[in-house]
């Protein structure tokens, strides 16, 4: 295997490096404007919830102790979570890959119950694991409609768009558009919007419950993935809003649930924690209106078939690095993207990944391999609002810097001659390590600097290999005399 | 930094002899698939001391301390409240009356009763009341106004009810598919926090933690009470103690 090896995934997908992709997404102003009122008002939302918590920071810590203790023993408790599914009646299956995991899902869809036609559909709850593997591509391909029923994941869907936020995918789309987009897509994949469709979101939302309902009392199999499952019991957890993950969850023959291996904790008491630190860090309740827990099959309720996938896709890379593995933490709750001011000015689509914002530039690389996304642990300013943010203490600013060295590494690797950056800082490391070669630089950039700074004292466009730098960056000319060379001139004989 | 990147540089952690065979079996279907990530799992964890247990791992529980204020019942209800849901106080003895009046008040007229839930509740509703056994079909559900539930356990901090399907509380469609979700709570059941509602839970059993109506702020963020879900939530909070005001 190599770095680049393909996880055959749609965790990287293909788009422009992240500085292109953001220069355009920041002369779009109404995407900026949906972003910065979303961003601040979940930002403002999150903060009272977690303000009047009194030992917030005592739920983090134990949070992010939690994780830690699952990560260094996640073959122990992945074990324990199998036997106990198992135990209850469930199915375990394990998938290396995303294309594994797409052909497990395809099997055990096609072997669901009913005709022929509800052979080639399933009704989906959101998740950001099954958009990882491309499953909805994939089933697709196989002749089997996945359909997204969380209400923002349907308007990406019916617009045949990629989400921009991992709690709020439709983020960028105002109500206007989603009007439109119902009128003119629902028809195509089942009961239309009603003709007199306003903009309204209570209009827009009963829109989305008419035409979903047809699909819920009708399908025999669903697809969803897993907040948390606890290993001590086999219990799976999926939080959500609106009811669509209840509707998925309980009323189809078959559950196939597809959870990155990741997502295990080691006992049922730990919910306690995170069904208290996901809500209040995601939309910023108290509680979430749905929380459903499940242990394998109840006789008479529900699925009576329940498959789960633990799915490993490039997560046992990350685990390999002892600094990176710490995002595998992560519960998804995208309290980082919303305190981030890159993200704020970029959106999520910038990121060319489904995992977008501080947490998905620490993630991406890591996934899909750093060649691939070598832009992304760049695309930060380093403030550590994220960290501070994080319900799970995952130190963003930290993997970042640690993915840059890295960066810079693999592009080492790659060329036969070093770059223009490794020159640079091989010259540097010879004159710092000569006080005579020093005194010589000094003096030779005070004169170019000098020559080169503006009329406002920056240097704006550096020349030769330079310019790479300058590009986006201006640069304070040197000082017209070294401290050093001060140093001689006003102390040393004293 | 320098160094640890160093480390995991990915020349050093690709090498051949650094992965377990296992490995570049990766996506093969044929391959086992539970042997190979298991591997590559104990593979990269080499730096973990083989020694060390996962309770050696410490998690500081100091967030368990209770620092509520006394009065539970009263934050349940203006928590519940806060979500846009009906909460109404009531006697042990008026809880039939005030059932009806809640049903009436919705127009409701044909009202799922789930096994087990407490028939001296039902004694002055004019509703039709539909039983569970033989279970109701989805299609049958979803022509029905209203489900009745009592509740396995109720949380303060959060105003959240939890549904165990046991007696009183049928299976999980029945407080999921008719529009209106109609649910009697004892003062009594009401945990302070999370983590005490979870200690008296059952994982065996499936559990649905409900907090309000069903809702989304999908669009622009504007939250919209409504989409799936029961749009409609009403808790008849059942006080013993004599303050309890009439709806």
């Amino acid at each position: 295997m190599t770095d680049d090896s393909d996880h055959d995934g749609r965790v990287w997908l293909g788009t422009p490096a992240f500085p292109e992709a953001a220069r355009s997404a920041l002369a779009d102003t109404r995407l900026r404007h949906n972003l910065r009122h979303a961003t601040t008002t979940i930002r403002a939302k999150r903060l009272d919830a977690t303000g009047e918590v009194p030992h917030w920071e005592e739920l983090r810590e134990a949070g992010a102790a939690i994780k830690r203790r699952t990560t260094r023993h996640l073959a122990h408790y992945l074990e324990q979570l199998e036997a106990n599914v198992t135990a209850a009646g469930g199915t375990v299956h394990w998938a290396t890959d995303a294309a594994e995991a797409n052909r497990i899902v395809e099997r055990l869809v096609r072997a669901g119950g009913g005709g022929e036609a509800e052979r080639h559909e399933v009704v989906k709850v959101k998740s950001m694991a099954t958009q990882e593997i491309g499953l909805n591509e994939a089933l697709a391909a196989a002749g089997i409609t996945a359909y997204e029923t969380d209400l923002a994941e349907l308007i990406v869907q019916l617009g045949q768009d990629r989400p921009s936020h991992i709690l709020v995918p439709a983020i960028h789309r105002n109500r206007a558009e989603i009007r439109e987009i119902f009128a003119e897509r629902m028809g195509e994949r089942g009961r239309a919007a009603p003709a007199d469709l306003t903009d309204d979101p209570k209009a827009l939302a009963e829109a989305a419950r008419l035409h979903l309902r047809e699909k819920f009392l009708t399908a025999r199999v669903a697809i969803s993935g897993a907040n948390f499952a606890a290993a001590d019991t086999g219990t799976i957890a999926v939080v959500e809003s609106e009811g669509n993950g209840r509707m998925c969850l309980t009323l189809p023959e078959t559950l196939i649930t597809v959870m990155g291996i990741e997502k295990v904790v080691p006992s049922f008491a730990d919910l306690e924690l995170f069904l208290q630190l996901l809500p209040r860090s995601s939309t910023g309740e108290r509680m979430n209106p749905y929380t459903s827990l499940w242990t394998g099959v109840t006789p008479g309720d529900g699925p009576q078939d329940f498959h789960l996938i633990l799915l490993d896709n490039g997560r046992t890379d990350v685990l390999k690095d002892t600094v990176g593995r710490q995002a595998l933490a992560c519960i998804r709750c995208s309290a980082c993207l919303n305190v981030c001011p890159v993200y704020e000015r970029t959106g999520g689509h910038a990121y060319g990944s489904v995992y977008p914002g501080p947490i998905g530039a620490v993630l991406t690389p890591q996934l899909a391999g750093v060649r691939r996304a070598a832009s992304l642990p760049f695309a930060s300013t380093l403030c550590g609002a994220c960290y501070d943010a994080c319900p799970v203490k995952i130190d963003i600013p930290e993997i970042l810097v640690h993915l840059r060295a890295k960066v810079v590494e693999a592009k080492r690797d790659d060329r036969a001659l070093p770059t223009p950056e490794a020159l640079a800082m091989k010259a540097a490391s010879t004159v710092l390590d000569s006080p005579g070669l020093l005194g010589v630089a000094q003096r030779a950039a005070a004169a170019g600097g000098r020559l080169t700074s503006g009329r406002g004292g920056r240097i704006r466009r550096l020349p030769g290999p330079l310019g790479g730098w300058s590009a986006t960056r201006d640069t304070p000319p040197p000082p017209r005399e070294s401290f050093r060379a001060w140093w001689r001139e006003n102390r040393e004989e004293r | 930094m320098k160094s640890g990147s160093k480390e995991n540089s990915p020349a050093a952690d690709r090498s051949e002899a650094d992965c377990p065979a296992g490995d570049r079996a990766a996506g093969g279907a044929t391959a086992d698939s539970r042997a190979v990530v298991l591997a590559r799992i104990r593979a990269a964890l080499r730096d973990v001391p083989a020694d060390e247990s996962p309770e050696d791992v410490s998690v500081p529980r100091t967030y368990r301390r209770t620092v509520l204020p006394g009065d539970t019942v009263a934050l349940f209800a203006a928590r519940v409240a806060d979500y846009r849901a009906t909460v109404v106080r009531t006697s042990p003895e008026d809880v039939a009356r005030t059932v009806a009046v809640l049903l009436e008040r919705r127009g409701v007229r044909r009202v799922v009763v789930p096994d087990g839930f407490p028939p001296e509740f039902l004694t002055r509703t004019d509703a039709d009341l539909v039983g569970d056994s033989p279970p109701l079909s989805v299609r049958q559900l979803d022509s029905l106004d209203c489900t009745l539930t009592t509740a396995a356990v109720a949380i303060a901090e959060t105003g959240t009810i939890v549904l165990d399907t046991g007696p009183g509380q049928g299976r999980r469609a029945l407080s999921l598919i008719p529009d209106h979700h109609l649910c009697v709570v004892r003062a009594e059941q009401i945990a302070p926090d999370v983590p005490g509602a979870l200690a008296g839970l059952d994982p065996h059993r499936p559990l649905t933690f409900v907090s309000g109506p069903s809702a989304t702020s999908d669009i622009e963020l504007q939250r919209v009470e409504g989409v799936h879900g029961p749009r409609t939530l009403d808790v008849v909070l059942v006080v013993t103690a004599p303050s309890g005001a009439h709806p």
